[in-house]
């Protein structure tokens, strides 16, 4: 389980987080909203170790994250950055396999190159894993980033930690699905999942909890029917938007309304009233 | 980019060898120089060090280390190397100035058996240390946040390539002066014919490039022979081109 507790993060006389608490269990996918400055890299950034907190304290099984040492954290838990680049011609394989890095002693086993082969499998990036990376497009080095970052944490034994930043960013709508598929199945075997998106109903498919970051501050944190609401979305994103029920699931659909009106000739009342 | 005469490595190095060389006879180093062949390769570790230490201190901002930062910090040194070396020779005495010329443009022909024998271990002893380093290494060419995600201690890292490299730099450069380019030159080909892995990297570019320094000097030997031109003009009349060439294919 990973703990944030009253986390603060200041740089300078402006606070980036303030106050944040939340709790991550095993088996759970926490969803990270909010607009763009809201703070959900740096709260990333922080339950990775990477920024200084100036308040608070995160925990991670019960010890202070900064107790723990960098080869024993990368055994259990994984962090997919937002801006990873790699300009060297390592092939998509070489790529993925640097996740089991916190593993190997010497040479990588015929076990690490199963696993690596696997990862590669599951994100289909399997075809192209002989290719030199700095040759595949923007997609299609996500996915192998993504295959790297499962690789890292792929035994079930114990507890594992999966902290994802805008995993989705650059995929194509078939790839965003199986991107957060695959976090839910890791999810189910005994993984914390922490995602920050940015589609709401990417969110609301896939969260068990959601919680929503505004200035800083936790703004709503809960299931997706209590924190989706067209009040806090108009409130958070500045967007009119209709909250429904999807057809076939019981999770909220989100229809933002953002139609040029003027140009469209329907006026913001009626359009409002029709839904 | 990062070769070490561009980012100021080896010229810190000629630079520490000819002030001992200069100003050692004169001091209170004169003791040392009784045994010069010991005294100069520590002269050019430590000189290596402090400009190698000196330029990551200023390519470091906050977490992340500035790779064109580094280079341009690297001309800086460079040029107040230039003017170092160049005082230097202005104060030398006849021989001396001969030393200096050697240092600055690196020649083989000054190799004795005894160099060889204090050279060889330092640098067959820091290989085998970069070596166990370049998993790591890898790591880290995907960022340093990256790398210590993935469990290696970038701090630590850095300071064991640095003084790793310096050791080696300072050894090879007591040995033959300052040659230039062969360390740009050499990882960049590999990275085109072997990939970016240094398991295999370091070794072959250690291997690559003993072998260009061989064949240069059998150039720089041979082309107006009896006279031997200094084996540093050979490398970079070969090396600059290159360099050019690297330039023109990133963009």
């Amino acid at each position: 389980m990973i703990e944030v507790k009253n986390v603060s993060v200041a740089v300078g006389a402006k606070k980036i987080l303030d106050d944040v608490s939340v709790e991550i269990k095993a088996g759970e996918v926490v969803v990270l909203l909010g607009a763009t400055g809201a703070g959900k890299s740096t709260l990333l950034k922080a339950m990775c170790g990477d920024v200084k907190l100036t308040g608070g304290e995160i925990y991670l099984e019960n010890r202070r994250l900064s107790e723990w040492d960098y080869h024993e954290l990368a055994r259990k838990r994984a962090v997919l950055s937002q801006h990873s680049t790699l300009n060297f011609p390592f092939t998509a394989r070489e790529v993925a396999l640097l996740g089991r890095n916190p593993h190997i002693r010497g040479r990588e086993s015929k076990k690490d190159l199963e696993i690596v082969r696997e990862a590669l499998q599951l994100v289909e990036a399997a075809h192209f894993a002989n290719q030199s990376f700095p040759t595949l497009s923007g997609g299609e080095q996500q996915r192998v980033h993504s295959a790297r970052v499962l690789a890292q944490i792929w035994e079930r034994q114990t507890e594992r930690y999966l902290l994802l930043d805008e995993p989705v960013a650059s995929l194509d709508l078939a790839h965003q699905h199986l991107t957060l598929q695959t976090a839910r199945k890791f999810a189910r075997e005994n993984t914390a999942v922490l995602c920050v998106l940015h589609d709401l109903n990417l969110a609301a498919g896939y969260a068990d909890k959601i919680m929503i970051l505004q200035n800083g501050r936790v703004f709503a944190l809960g299931k997706p029917w209590e924190v989706l609401k067209s009040e806090i979305i108009r409130e958070v994103f500045g967007i009119d938007a209709i909250v429904t029920k999807h057809p076939k699931l019981d999770i909220p659909l989100i229809v933002p309304i953002a139609i040029n009106y003027e140009a469209e000739k329907i006026s913001r009342q009626s359009f409002l009233a029709q839904a | 980019m990062a070769d070490p005469a561009l980012i100021g490595v080896s010229s810190g190095a000629a630079l520490a060898v000819s002030l001992a060389i200069v100003l050692g006879e004169t001091l209170v180093f004169s003791f040392f120089l009784l045994n010069k062949t010991f005294f100069l390769p520590i002269a050019a570790f430590f000189g290596g060090l402090v400009a190698t230490i000196f330029i990551y201190r200023i390519g470091k901002r906050k977490d992340d280390s500035n790779v064109a930062t580094m280079l341009l910090a690297g001309i800086a040194v460079n040029a107040f190397v230039g003017a170092g070396i160049g005082l230097m020779s202005f104060i030398a005495t006849d021989t001396q100035l001969r030393n200096i010329t050697f240092w600055s443009l690196g020649s083989l022909g000054g190799v004795t058996w005894t160099s060889v024998v204090v050279s060889v271990p330092l640098i067959l002893i820091s290989v085998f240390f970069l070596l166990r380093l370049s998993r790591s290494l890898n790591v880290t060419l995907l960022g340093e946040a990256e790398a210590r995600h993935l469990g290696v201690n970038t701090e630590r890292l850095k300071w064991q390539a640095i003084c790793l490299v310096a050791l080696t730099v300072g050894a090879a450069v007591a040995v033959s002066g300052a040659i230039g380019f062969v360390g740009l030159v050499v990882p960049h080909l590999l990275r085109l014919l072997t990939g970016a892995d240094h398991r295999y990297l370091l070794a072959n570019s250690a291997l690559l490039g003993a072998n260009l320094i061989l064949s240069a000097d059998i150039l720089a030997r041979t082309i107006i022979a009896p006279a031997e031109i200094p084996i540093g003009i050979v490398t970079a009349l070969v090396g600059a081109p290159f360099f050019i060439w690297l330039l023109l294919r990133k963009i």
